[in-house]
């Protein structure tokens, strides 16, 4: 994967010592630089030292900055981690009480309306959706800030104000494909036959629905709120950006733009361990709530 | 063989069960499907009553609904049903479930998906105990390692803890059987409760049983395809076919003595009970009608080889009295066409 991740940086065009040093430069400040920077060695070797120096934690320094790479991430991996997890709580509490009545009360007027809601939701396009709720809410009403950070320590009430748009922007689309799934899961629960067994033992009903009809519902959902979670991960960058929110996103973006090569690597390298460790968390609280899989 | 018993007046006392005029009809994508069409049966303390039929007569859907277990969106129940005389079909959604467990207790058909995969097979017997009044954590757990072992569990100690999926499927089998006796039920409803069994296990269950109808006075419904289990523990016998009760009576009258040309073809294959009382029921030469598209006239007549009245076709024969059985109870069929032998 991380090969993958090298290739695609390398196959984009442009010359970034040219695009780091600007418009006048000697050649030999030229060729110093492209030599500490090791871009004059062949490519394979290229990799090889990257990739060795990234298992030791050393992701290479910024061409723009001169910043070690690996303080750029961990200055910007708190933002992120907080968007995402963030967005991931909007998606749940849609989600979750939605998906429920849907299933509880199927072709009610309740399920009717979810319908919509999450059929919209999962079609709009994040960015287009930030927009309207700047618009809306920073412009028309001026309820909420329109983007920007302070961090949690300084200033509490600021940090959640400037949380709750990019969070709610990211979180829709999510929370509109887990009420889907947790409608179709809740219902495919419902109708268990041990579900029955239950109703027959004399259960109260509110007991049936949490230990027989949710706990089942619920192992399906883990996988998907994991995928959901990755999503997250991604839709965060265009949401970044939109409401300058200092994380990984609008960090590769600039990346990008500068053709700061170690940088981007960087922070394509961290999306994807995160994707690795979202999955590896998803198999272990899988089999914790799977005694079928916890006992293989 | 259990001869209909003296010292057992089943009927004289109050029943446990009455059912009356009981009808299901269940919404389909194909139609309405008439599957059980006003069935009547009583079933007294400590009777067991067999229901016999091919599959699709409709015996597990006429059970489930007493206990209103039928998919409420799609099902209409009909007509009465007293427990203790109260009417389980009209009863208060919170007085149905006091009465789910300890008034009526129900073995599934199916051992393999009746119980919920990720809880312990404790966790799944407390819970039936404890719903019904206070009962300590530690005591509803003694109460279920004591009611696994009865059941012919092996080291129920250590099942408590284990789930479903590490249960063969006998041993979830007693597991769904043991839940019924839970609360030693005042009604016990079996719905092919022993098929998965091996013969001594199911004697055990059997043995089980009969002891809660002595102890408890239970009354049993006893769903089977297994003659020899019919001729061992029933009282009385109730054939059904196409959502009706085509025959009934006591074990003796229904077994050797069956007027309904259907009763007889079940028992077709069996020339002596005795000689092999494990066999199950015979196979009929056609295919049982579709609930939702039965035919007019006598539920039998497209299969029937005797069709010897011109109603056959058209009127539906109603269950009437052929003779009685020793203990003076009745021995009814619904045929025009009863070969009545002094009896
Ligand atoms: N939930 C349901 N919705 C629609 N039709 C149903 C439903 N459950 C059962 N049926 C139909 O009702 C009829 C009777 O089914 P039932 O399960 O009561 O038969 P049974 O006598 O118990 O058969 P078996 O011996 O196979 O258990 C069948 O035709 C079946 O297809
Ligand atoms: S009524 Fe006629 S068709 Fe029906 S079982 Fe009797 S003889 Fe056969
Ligand atoms: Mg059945």
């Amino acid at each position: 994967m991380s090969v993958l991740v090298f290739s695609l940086i390398h196959l984009v065009r442009g010359d970034p010592i040219r695009l780091a040093l600007g418009t006048r430069f000697s050649q030999e400040t030229y060729d110093a630089l492209r030599e500490r920077s090791g871009l004059d060695l062949p490519l394979v070797q290229q990799y090889f030292t990257w990739a060795g120096r990234a298992l030791t934690g050393d992701l290479g320094v910024s061409f723009r900055s001169g910043d070690t790479v690996t303080s750029l991430i961990g200055e910007r991996l708190p933002a992120t981690l907080t968007l995402a997890l963030a967005a991931l709580v909007v998606a749940l509490v849609i989600a979750l009480p939605l998906g429920m009545l849907s299933a509880l009360h199927p072709r009610s007027l309740i399920d009717r309306v979810a319908t919509v809601v999450s059929q919209f939701g999962i079609s709009v396009p994040d960015f287009w959706l930030s927009i309207m709720l700047i618009l809306v809410f920073a412009g028309l009403l001026g309820w909420l800030p329109s983007g920007g950070y302070v961090p949690l320590t300084e200033d509490p009430l600021g940090w959640l104000q400037r949380l709750v748009l990019p969070a709610v922007a990211t979180g829709v689309v999510s929370g509109s494909v887990i009420t889907r799934f947790v409608r179709s899961s809740m219902l495919e629960a419902l109708g268990q036959d041990h579900v029955r067994t239950a109703q027959a033992k004399g259960v109260p009903t509110r007991q049936v629905l949490t230990w027989h009809v949710l706990r089942n519902a619920l192992l399906p959902l883990v996988t998907v709120t994991g995928v959901q979670l990755a999503y997250l991960l991604s839709g965060v960058v265009v949401v970044e950006i939109v409401f300058s929110w200092p994380g990984l996103g609008q960090l590769a973006y600039q990346a990008v733009r500068d053709r700061d090569f170690p940088v981007l690597q960087g922070a394509v390298l961290l999306f994807a361990l995160v994707f690795l460790v979202i999955n590896l968390l998803v198999d272990l609280l899988y089999s914790r709530i799977d005694p079928r899989i916890a006992r293989r | 063989m259990s001869a209909p018993s003296f010292e057992k007046p089943a009927t004289a006392a109050a029943p446990v069960l009455e059912v009356e005029d009981l009808r299901v009809d269940l919404r389909t994508p194909r139609g309405t499907a008439h599957v059980v069409n006003g069935l009547s049966y009583t079933v007294g303390p400590g009777e067991t009553v067999a229901v016999v039929g091919e599959s699709g007569s409709g015996k597990s859907v006429s059970v489930l609904a007493l206990l209103g277990l039928l998919p409420a969106r799609t099902a209409t129940v009909t007509g009465r049903a007293l427990l203790q005389g109260e009417d389980l079909l009209t009863m208060a959604p919170e007085r149905l479930r006091q009465v789910r467990g300890p008034g009526a207790g129900m073995v599934f058909q199916d051992p393999m998906t009746s119980l919920n995969p990720v809880l312990t097979v404790g966790r799944q017997l407390t819970e039936g105990l404890r719903a019904h009044g206070p009962v300590s954590k530690a005591a509803a757990r003694a109460r279920a390692v004591e009611l696994l072992g009865e059941v012919g569990l092996p080291d129920p100690g250590r099942a408590v803890g284990r789930y479903p999926h590490e249960l063969s499927g006998g041993m979830r089998q007693r597991v769904v059987i043991a839940m019924a006796l839970a609360n030693s039920p005042a009604l016990l409803i079996a719905d092919e409760a022993t098929t998965a069994l091996d013969v001594t296990v199911q004697a055990q269950i059997l043995d089980l049983v009969e002891r809660l109808q002595s102890e408890h006075g239970t009354g049993v419904i006893w769903i089977t395809h297994d003659l020899g289990v019919v001729a061992g523990i029933a009282d009385r016998v109730l054939v059904m076919y196409g959502g009706r009760c085509v025959e009934d009576g006591t074990v003796d009258d229904v077994l050797e003595r069956p007027v309904h040309p259907y009763t007889r073809g079940l028992l077709g294959a069996l020339p002596d009970l005795a000689a092999d009382p494990d066999e199950d029921l015979a196979t009929i030469a056609g295919t049982p009608p579709a609930p939702t598209d039965l035919p007019a006239g006598c539920v039998f007549w497209p299969r029937c080889p005797v069709r010897g009245d011109a109603r056959c076709e058209t009127e539906q024969p109603p269950l009437a009295v052929v003779g009685r059985g020793g203990a003076g109870l009745p021995h009814r069929a619904a045929t025009w066409c009863a070969e009545r032998e002094a009896s």
